[in-house]
């Protein structure tokens, strides 16, 4: 490999911002046919680097070179045509156009008088298709695939020009384990075709699994490049945060308290049914499954934003009713939703008014938000939960995503919840952030509060977890206790039929 | 390197932009006729501007929620031909507080179908300005309506007299943006309002009564259009049905123009009101350079796009970009 020509090369890449030195003469290569994981905490300048790449910024300083060819990229589109192709987290697809014509978008192929040759189309996409082995035709509506099979459309996309380096970003993000199985192959084949493929991802397992060679970025400076067959975890994470993170288990060792949440035979039409499990104070109850279990689906009808076709929720053993998000609050509930940017935060708000949002009706002096105690809140959870920004004045939108979590949390830990729900506390958060959360969360648990969390990693499950409860298909298959479970018992329980879908 | 970037002072001037370009059509109409500075004439364009903005000031709300309201223009006409009809019928003292009723009604009745059943606001609004136009016309008969003694009643005290040496419609228009200015920075219902329009998700899943806040926008807009209405009545105690026509745009431009985004969640009163009194002050321009007068509106218009780009280039960072 050593004497091939890498497929593309970042030489001495720099790249400031007003205050930042975003990226310090970050150098790296990709060879032929070599998966290479990027990696870094969020805000170490991987997102910066590909857009340096895809032409969206401009380096300072510093050469792209594809091939042997050193090239200025000045836009996206001059990034394609140079055989650099992205692979988007989040998918850019006309949701309303088939397969094919997402795939040839701008280039459809043309008869006279400017009509489209649809035939040519087809069967040009189903080749594509035929390539990447998947369960769909050409002439599919893009809006009726599963998010993994509109995954597959991007990449027939990437497949269409002559793919020098393909940047896959986060692919697995939302992806099931059976969908990530096709996804692997695929990046298989393109390694097999002589493609360079940068991969970038937070999550060790696919790292381990897929990749070469891993280069890690920290604070916007190149750290290094480990061949990954001669690396641990513990090697890539020290390279990463600069110094060792504790990742053992972790059941409680102070008293557990009484039942504050009892779930009995809760339904909610086709999502969920007869599920029943208790949450006591000081405890914190993993959720473990596939995505689409109905883990989700039940935190939203415990906080008001579902109705549940039958059975009953106690609260400290009392029945009740929650009518709305308002009334969960009300009744001591909190819900750390799982899309933090749509769903947890406004993006546009700064980091004091999203932290006090809940309760800025209970926050007043005379008429007026009572905006000393606003700030002493903010304060007071900056401090608690470590959360790194300039200042409340700061928009929650510049912050890093471990930093935006905490703001959510720390949200409804300053409305002093009797209940607290995670729905996946770690998303897209970096290493460094997502054990500083985990610890958060058995703190939270050692205080007294009763915790779920939701989570489809499992290691973060069986972390944090003291008892964990395995879903299948929108029913409770098992609740385990932390002695009882092992990795194989929990596969287990929540796959199913999953090992037959994955074939 | 391609130059795609602006430069220092480019940058600058584009996150002015409306500012700069307003300050430029000021020292222009300035050169261009010498009255244009005159405090008469500056008393007269913020008196003219004050029926516009008291309108603008609800529409603020609307919009920050990340809402349109295009009915505006149409329920001002409704309130206007209302109260100058009951007037003659049951006296001025009750004719006003009639007619704010039945304009809060109408705001009640879109922010019910635009909060709580979720309908799309342009489409609403829309439909509301066509139907409240039929309801005035049918309200009048088609007729226009005039007071009967002009010279005897009290109720032109809003719209042409002083108070403490200023015109009184300029009076309710500045203590009306007070009131509502601090409602929306510093209460709890104006923090709703931003948190709704900037990501209505996020604000249910803290906790926020969305649809109730949506709603009371509404009312805060019906309430400023009842208002408008009173003030365009008292000034000239008689009216056409179509006194308001056509105001929805130039109100929704006041506001925009002050810098509200209408994807909701940003934008304050005091900017619309900037926005109202750049508006009022280059029709004013215009008029004094003697443009003719329907000229004005393509050149008005002009000036709005051509402000809302800057603004916009400045937010990128870029004139153009090939993604929003």
């Amino acid at each position: 490999m050593s004497n091939q020509t890498p497929a593309l090369r970042l030489e001495g890449i720099v790249k400031t911002f007003p205050g930042v030195r975003a990226l310090d003469k970050v150098s790296f290569s990709v060879m032929p046919g070599e998966v290479h994981a990027l990696m870094g905490e969020n805000g170490a300048g991987k997102s910066t680097l590909m857009k340096v790449l895809g032409g969206i910024y401009q380096p300072e300083e510093g050469r792209i070179i594809v091939g042997e060819q050193p090239v200025v990229m000045t836009s996206p589109l001059q990034a394609k045509a140079k055989g650099i192709v992205f692979i988007h987290q989040e998918l850019s697809l006309a949701e309303e156009l088939t397969v094919a014509e997402n795939i040839y978008l701008g280039e459809l192929p043309k008869k006279s008088f400017g009509r489209v040759d649809w035939q040519q189309l087809y069967a040009q996409t189903d080749e594509i298709l035929g390539r990447l082995k998947v369960g769909f035709d050409a002439k599919t509506k893009v809006g009726d695939l599963s998010i993994a099979n509109q995954q597959m459309v991007e990449i027939a996309r990437a497949l269409t020009v002559e793919a020098k380096a393909v940047i896959f970003d986060e692919p697995t993000a939302s992806l099931t384990d059976a969908e990530k199985v096709v996804l692997f192959d695929v990046i298989e084949d393109l390694k097999a075709h002589g493609v360079g493929i940068i991969y970038i991802s937070h999550r060790m397992e696919e790292i381990f699994k897929i990749t070469d060679r891993i280069s890690v970025l920290r604070d916007g400076h190149y750290r290094g490049t480990l061949t990954t067959a001669e690396t641990d975890e513990d090697e890539i994470t020290q390279l990463m945060i600069g110094r060792k993170l504790d990742l053992s288990r972790n059941a409680s060792h102070h008293e557990i308290g009484d039942i504050a949440l009892e779930v009995r035979n809760l339904s909610c039409g086709k999502l969920f049914r007869n599920i029943s499990f208790d949450v006591r104070r000081g405890e914190v109850v993993g959720f473990y499954g596939l995505v689409g279990a109905g883990r989700t689906e039940i935190a939203e009808t415990l906080f008001g934003l579902r109705e549940p076709s039958g059975g009953e929720i106690l609260l400290d053993g009392q029945p009740t009713v929650i009518h709305s998000p308002a009334d969960a609050i009300a009744k001591g509930i909190s819900l750390v939703p799982e899309d933090r940017k749509g769903q947890g935060l406004i993006l546009g708000m700064n980091c004091r008014d999203n932290m006090t949002l809940p309760q800025v009706s209970d926050l007043k002096a005379g008429p007026f938000v009572a905006e000393g105690a606003e700030i002493a809140i903010f304060d007071q959870y900056r401090d608690r939960l470590d959360i790194r920004t300039p200042g409340w004045k700061q928009l929650v939108g510049n912050l890093s995503g471990g930093n935006q979590q905490k703001i959510v949390i720390g949200k409804w830990l300053s409305m002093h919840p009797n209940v607290l729900i995670v729905d996946e506390p770690t998303r897209g958060i970096d290493v460094g952030s997502k054990s500083e959360i985990h610890n958060l969360i058995r703190e939270l648990a050692s205080q007294g509060y009763a915790v779920i969390v939701i989570s489809s990693e499992m290691p973060e499950v069986l972390h944090v977890s003291d008892r964990i409860v395995a879903m299948f298909s929108g029913k409770i298959i098992r609740t385990f206790t932390s002695e009882e479970v092992t990795e194989d018992n929990l596969i287990q329980a929540i796959s199913g039929i999953t090992s037959d879908k994955a074939a | 390197m391609r130059p795609s970037n602006l430069s220092g002072v480019g940058t600058f001037l584009a996150k002015q932009g409306i500012l700069v370009a307003f300050a430029l059509f000021m020292i222009g109409f300035t050169i261009a006729n010498e009255r244009f500075l005159d405090p008469d004439n500056i008393m007269g364009v913020i008196r003219s501007s004050a029926i516009l903005g008291v309108m603008a000031l609800g529409v603020t709300f609307v919009v920050i929620s990340g809402n349109l309201d295009l009915s505006v223009g149409s329920m001002m006409s409704f309130a206007t031909i209302v109260v100058l009809d009951l007037h003659d019928k049951i006296g001025p003292t009750l004719a006003i507080p009639s007619m704010y009723a039945m304009v809060l009604c109408l705001g009640a009745l879109i922010g019910f179908l635009v909060g709580y059943l979720k309908l799309n606001s342009l489409i609403v609004t829309l439909g509301m300005l066509s139907a409240i136009h039929g309801l005035t016309l049918t309200y009048s008969g088609g007729k226009n309506m005039d007071i009967a003694d002009k010279e005897g009643t009290w109720f032109s005290v809003f719209g042409q007299s002083d108070a403490l040496g200023i015109p009184v419609p300029i009076l309710i228009f500045a203590l009306l943006a007070s009131v509502l200015g601090l409602a929306l920075a510093k209460t709890p219902f104006g923090r709703k309002v931003y948190a709704v329009g900037g990501n209505g998700t996020a604000a249910t899943f803290s906790g926020i009564r969305r649809a109730r806040v949506v709603f009371t926008c509404y009312l805060a807009s019906a309430f400023c259009v009842g208002t408008a209405g009173l003030l365009q009545a008292s000034r000239s105690l008689g009216s056409q049905n179509t006194v308001g026509q056509g105001l929805e745009l130039e109100v929704l431009a006041a506001v925009i123009l002050g810098g509200a985004s209408l994807l909701g969640g940003s934008g304050t009163i005091f900017k619309t009101v900037i926005g109202v009194l750049i508006l009022g002050f280059i029709q004013n321009g215009l008029l004094l350079v003697g443009l003719q007068f329907y000229a004005q509106y393509v050149v008005t218009w002009i000036i709005i796009i051509l402000a809302v780009w800057l603004d916009i280039a400045a937010k990128r960072g870029k004139l153009w970009s090939p993604i929003a």
